[in-house]
């Protein structure tokens, strides 16, 4: 089984119908669990109850990211290997994409307004997060408006791999810049700067959010599918009419 | 060498003849930059402050509109079939046309610069640095701007969309733009915004022509 034989979108629908329900329960156990960890992970000896919006919005923040790094490889396998499953896995991603980022951006300012006093700050982080969030919208503009779906894939896989300069900026921003926001407490050289009883739940949290977005991608993949073969029927059905 | 050169030169021939509107740009720049003062009023101080804000986001927009011309004549009349199907790297191609585009449409705006500055009640000191950011910084502009218009042309749609996809891109060029041309009214070091912003057009020159050919080649059919 690689990558080559799911080229074939009638065996991508039997496979991504067998495998669907499975990671949705999945999804589903591992929510449940992050959530109650979350709901009775300690507070914050600084910052309250506050702290719990962590939990949501780091997630979020690493899916706004880790998504758009998705739509790059999937425009690759536009550009160069041409298979015809990018477009649609490249199309499909990007609302999902749009969403992760328009939380982390919410949820991001709604724990800034107790934290730093203010709901937003142009600082590198926020502003570079926001140019992420206004490409997503622009892409799926991109794709809207042009009717053929494999002339828009092109345009946006370029598109895409030029926003993709993007990525690194988002990540470094906080150690480039003197910024409001934190810097990286995770991922960083030293281990995690974060007490296990915050870190488990975020973990757990940040599987839960990488499972939702697999799920939500196979069935928004499907879904693309599915139009299209509407389409395609719609217009055979409009032409033979005609005749 | 000589096929650029020629390309380069037929472009700039273009634009300054009758129909290449080579200097409406600096039209709409002064257009933009007299409009300001309707809109915060004619208080002198204020608009001294605002002075390279206000220069940076019109040569922004001015930049921007004129970028349909980049590729939408050449694909009217077919020459861009046979730039892309010629000898000369696509790549090469994209990035003389994009020179000659700033040599006749970017240029302008930062010799219009010292005569807005005037309007905006700008000292000789902020004009000069606000007219060298923007000598610095509007081929990136130019060429980040190209791979929407190469887009466009390919999509057949201009105006909104490109707009909406290359305005996200400029924002770094903007803030740096502005930090720099700023540096003299605040007192703010001006060498580090001025050299990421000399980084960003050079990092432009890379990535815009590759991005454009790929989306050319890949587009026209």
């Amino acid at each position: 089984m690689t990558l080559i034989d799911l080229a074939n979108p009638t065996r991508f629908m039997t496979l991504s119908a067998r495998i669907l329900p499975w990671l949705a329960a999945l999804t589903a156990i591992v929510l449940v669990i992050g959530v109650y960890q979350s709901a009775t992970a300690p507070d914050d000896y600084q910052q309250g109850a506050t702290v719990k919006i962590m939990f949501i919005h780091v997630p979020n923040a690493w899916l706004s990211m880790f998504v758009w790094g998705v739509m790059s490889v999937a425009a690759l396998g536009t550009l160069v290997w041409r298979h015809p499953l990018a477009d649609v896995a490249a199309k499909a991603a990007a609302p999902i994409g749009a969403c992760f980022t328009f939380l982390a951006l919410v949820t991001g300012s709604l724990w800034g307004r107790p934290m730093w006093g203010t709901y937003w700050e142009w600082d590198a982080r926020l502003t570079s997060v926001l140019i992420l969030f206004l490409m997503y919208l622009g892409l799926i503009a991109l794709w809207r408006a042009v009717e053929d779906p494999s002339r828009a894939a092109r345009a946006a896989a370029v598109l895409t791999l030029v926003g993709a300069i993007n990525l690194p900026i988002i990540k470094f921003s906080v150690d480039w810049w003197n910024t409001l926001h934190q810097p990286a407490s995770v991922l960083r050289a030293g281990g995690p700067a974060l007490d296990r009883a915050f870190l488990i739940p975020l973990l757990v949290m940040a599987i839960a959010f990488s499972l939702l977005f697999l799920t939500l991608h196979l069935a928004a993949m499907r879904n693309e599918i599915l139009r299209r073969r509407v389409r395609s029927l719609q217009l055979l059905q409009a032409s033979r009419a005609e005749a | 060498m000589i096929a650029l050169a020629a390309l380069i030169g037929r472009d700039i021939r273009i634009a300054v003849r009758v129909g290449g509107g080579a200097l409406i740009g600096v039209l709409f720049f002064l257009c933009v930059v007299v409009l300001m003062p309707f809109a915060v009023g004619p208080d002198l101080k204020l608009l001294a402050r605002l002075g390279p804000a206000i220069l940076w986001l019109g040569a922004l927009l001015a930049s921007l509109l004129t970028l349909d011309r980049l590729f939408m004549a050449d694909n009217d009349d077919g020459s861009l079939d046979l730039i892309v199907m010629g000898q000369t790297p696509l790549e090469l191609a994209c990035a003389a046309k994009a020179v000659a585009h700033w040599l006749v449409a970017g240029v302008p705006l930062v010799i219009a610069t010292p005569v807005l500055g005037l309007l905006l009640n700008l000292d000789a000191l902020p004009t000069a640095v606000v007219a060298l950011s923007l000598l610095a910084g509007t081929p990136a502009l130019t060429f980040t701007g190209m791979i929407g218009a190469a887009l466009a042309v390919t999509l057949h749609r201009g105006g909104l969309l490109m707009a909406v996809l290359v305005l996200p891109l400029s924002i770094p060029v903007l803030i740096f733009g502005v930090a720099a041309s700023e540096a003299a009214i605040t007192g703010l070091s001006f060498a580090a915004p001025f050299s990421i912003l000399c980084a960003l057009s050079l990092a432009s020159l890379v990535i815009g022509p590759f991005a454009a050919a790929a989306s050319l080649r890949h587009g026209l059919d």
